[in-house]
């Protein structure tokens, strides 16, 4: 089969691969309809996480059509049945499945040492996302193994397009718990740093759940709009101070809520002198992420108000302001998205017509075109904002 | 190839294999920057550990210190050259050529017995030269963000009942959970707010 195979940094090919085999009961294997370059792909694609291996198969946005199913999932899935796959693999039977904290379950991550190592305690295996989480291949390819099927699957109905339901195997359900995890009230003022795909879903999960103001902040011409489709007030930050600019549109207090939709790598500028030192760091391996959004978070932020983190962080940060963050009673709040957790919710919501997820796609291309598409969707150009591929 | 074969025993029987490599998303502007950004680390290295050899070699003995400079930057313009930036690291680079140039063009003078040396030196370095620029320009010509500053996606508001009548839609049928809520306030809580 055709997979996106990762063989170092910059360096993404279409190669011909094995088929993937089904080596549990619990597994399946799912022809792939559609799949996604996620913005934390990008992360990967620029080696700084240091747990890819040359042949790791990309991709944790992927739905299709099971076309094989292991003996003890056959209780749940079928062969022909359509499903969009969480980017974590859960068992649904450890405690924090249990609790319905899906991305640290117990028992998913296969190279659970190496993840303990790094964490102090190992997380959920992941799709496609280096091998401190579990090195499982991903689904940017024909077709994807899927372990612990019988729990991690969303099956969904025909009848919807894939450019619908495609995102609830990640952005939609990350932005949604992004805005939940803000304790977002209705009156509240929340400010989202980013408007990345994730952003974007944020934006509208804020709206949705009746946010009074909510604010984008970006540089981008091209994401400043479409974050204002949905209504969001728009900050340029290359154009105008964002502290300032904050604290105009909240009578001087801040924002109630922050959410950090940006992650390891802020945008360097001279405009933002600290990512200039981070940067230099971070090529140097002496800090792995650029924290510019949470500094500047922290500092705006209403005292007693709601950090929410959604933006991937992948290690060291240095100069976070500890001080300011606890002397304002600051909650913060961070994880990766604990996919099922909203996306039966999320579905019935898409059905609704209450949300459709699909206007954020701005390139559609064969899964043969995906090399390209990464280096496309990183360098921003031609306005791409989020790449579907179809194999 | 065998690298990729290699990791194969960090992969588990029924995983994927790679049987045949597709083209890359490095351009041949990638590559070059790349081999270039190592040339700076090795020739670097060369110019902090043996700068009396090579100042002896050019004619150039009262400028050791200076080649040892260019030693530590070379290594500096290294750095961004093999990240992922590496439009500013071929420009300082381009800046050192000149540099070094510059200082060759001293050794070239007629009473220095290493001349021919030098003439050499400053051929390979005008070489060098040539392919920092070519990677330059090739850099930039294939990361830039072309014409996506014009695209309008003001039309997309993914709210298909419309931004405003969408506010507070869901709230109708959600409650947070209660792990990601601050439930009530001190106020509600205190004896006076009671009664």
């Amino acid at each position: 089969m055709k997979a996106l195979v990762w063989h170092g940094k910059e360096d993404i090919r279409c190669d011909t691969v094995s088929d993937p085999a089904i080596e549990d009961p619990r597994d399946a294997v799912i022809k792939v309809t559609s799949c996604a370059i996620c913005g934390s792909d990008l992360h990967l694609f620029h080696n700084l996480v240091p747990a890819m291996l040359p042949g790791d198969i990309m991709g944790h946005e992927t739905m299709g059509e099971v076309v094989e199913v292991g003996s003890a999932a056959k209780s749940k899935l079928k062969k022909g049945d359509r499903v969009v796959i969480p980017f974590t693999i859960q068992c649904g039977e450890c405690d924090q499945c249990r609790r319905g904290n899906f991305s640290v379950c117990e028992r998913t991550n296969r190279k659970k040492k190496l993840g303990d190592k790094a964490f102090g305690h190992a997380t959920a295996g992941l799709f496609g996302y280096t091998h401190l989480t579990g090195g499982y291949p991903g689904g940017q390819a024909e077709y994807l193994r899927v372990p612990f099927a019988d729990t991690t699957h969303i099956k969904v109905p025909d009848g919807i397009s894939d450019e619908k339901l495609l995102f609830l195997s990640d952005i939609l359900p990350t932005g949604w718990q992004a805005a939940v995890q803000a304790d977002i009230q209705p009156g509240d003022t929340v400010a989202v740093w980013g408007c990345g795909p994730v952003g974007q879903m944020t934006i509208r999960s804020a709206v949705l759940l009746g946010a009074e103001q909510v604010i984008a902040i970006d540089h981008l011409p091209e994401r400043l709009s479409m974050a204002a489709a949905a209504g969001a007030i728009t900050i340029n930050f290359d154009e105008e101070s964002v502290v300032e600019r904050l604290n105009e549109l909240t009578g001087g207090k801040g924002p109630h809520k922050c959410i950090d939709a940006v992650g390891a790598e802020s945008h360097v500028g001279v405009g933002q002198p600290d990512t200039l030192f981070d940067r230099a760091k971070q090529m140097l391996m002496m800090e792995n992420d650029r924290p510019h959004v949470l500094r500047e978070m922290i500092y705006v932020c209403r005292p007693a108000g709601v950090i929410s983190i959604i933006g991937v962080y992948l290690g060291l940060i240095d100069k976070l302001p500890m001080g300011q963050a606890m002397n304002k009673g600051l909650t913060f709040r961070m994880a990766q998205a604990h996919v099922p957790r909203w996306t039966g919710d999320l579905l019935r919501r898409i059905e609704d017509g209450q949300i459709d997820p699909s206007f954020v796609i701005t390139h559609k291309a064969d899964l043969s075109q995906g090399p390209e598409m990464y280096a496309k969707f990183r360098d921003k150009a031609d306005g791409c904002i989020k790449v579907m591929l179809q194999p | 190839m065998l690298l990729t074969k290699l990791t194969g025993i960090a992969r588990s029987e029924g995983d994927p294999r790679v049987i045949y490599k597709g083209p890359s998303s490095l351009t041949d502007a990638d590559r070059l920057a790349r081999a270039l950004g190592w040339f700076s680390v090795g020739l670097g290295v060369v110019e902090l550990v043996a700068a009396g050899r090579i100042a002896r070699a050019l004619g150039l003995e009262d400028k050791e210190g200076l080649i040892r400079a260019f030693g530590a930057r070379e290594l500096a313009s290294a750095v961004p050259t093999l990240s992922v930036d590496k439009a500013p690291g071929l420009a300082a680079r381009i800046g050192g050529d000149v540099l070094d140039l510059l200082t060759l063009s001293t050794a070239l003078h007629r009473h220095n017995p290493k001349r021919s040396n030098a003439a050499l030196a400053t051929a390979l370095v005008l070489g060098v030269t040539l392919l920092d620029l070519a990677a330059y320009a090739g850099v930039k010509a294939a990361h830039h963000r072309g014409s996506g500053s014009r695209r309008d996606y003001s039309g997309r508001t993914g709210l298909p009942r419309g931004a405003q009548a969408s506010r507070g839609l869901a709230r109708k049928d959600f409650k947070t959970p209660p792990d990601y809520r601050a439930e009530g306030t001190v106020a509600a809580a205190l004896p006076a707010a009671a009664t």
